[in-house]
């Protein structure tokens, strides 16, 4: 069962690649990226569990961490830089 | 009691793994960014939760146990502050919803202005 779901989680991560390839915004782009920083997260725990030795928990621990504060600084940073670039070009 | 634990550990792990999934198709296939948002963040916490449950009936009475409590608590507060402050960024950078630019709605509002 954890073959399957990090099977399932290696498909969602590529997913999220696709979408934040050629998501026409830069919001969509950002939601991608921090799907699958998510998802790299239950990956690694999963990957544990599989190996039989929980580990690298600590590793998803920090992941998480850095995650948050790195989307939450993009955010910060585009928030007042980008205004009118924003809008979907027809 | 270990059987009854993979049962149901499998099920949990088998629903979070659904949840995620649709999660990535909802973020792949909708028509614009708030509605991605929506079925990506949704289906973000209730799949992460379910995973991550499904992994702490799997731990035992260990240190992995704790870790994995932390994992949750952390996944549940970022996940959904991350999405409060991307939809606030991106309504605070023009990005309007759907209905609003949908065919025909906007010059309809703009006549009523």
């Amino acid at each position: 069962m954890f073959a399957l779901t990090a099977l399932t989680l290696l498909v969602v991560m590529a997913l999220a690649l696709i979408r934040a390839f050629l998501g026409p915004t830069l919001y969509d782009r950002i939601l991608a990226v921090n799907n699958f920083g998510t998802k790299t997260v239950l990956l690694i725990a999963v990957m544990d569990f599989l190996s039989g030795r929980p580990d690298f928990l600590d590793i998803a621990i920090v992941y998480a961490l850095i995650n948050f504060i790195s989307i939450i600084g993009v955010l910060r940073f585009f928030e007042y830089t980008e205004k009118k670039t924003a809008e979907y070009q027809d | 009691m270990d059987f009854l634990l993979d049962i149901l550990s499998g099920i949990f792990l088998a629903g979070g793994s659904f949840f995620c999934l649709t999660g990535a198709l909802g973020l792949l296939r909708f028509p614009e960014f708030f509605s991605r948002i929506h079925a990506a963040s949704l289906t973000d916490t209730l799949g992460a939760s379910l995973i991550l449950i499904g992994l702490m009936l799997q731990a035992g009475w260990g240190l992995a146990l704790p870790k994995l409590i932390l994992i949750l608590i952390f996944s549940l507060l970022a996940g959904t502050t991350a999405s409060h402050a991307m939809a606030k960024a991106a309504l605070k950078s023009g990005l309007k919803p759907i209905d609003q630019i949908g065919s025909g709605e906007k010059g309809t509002e703009e006549q009523k202005k």
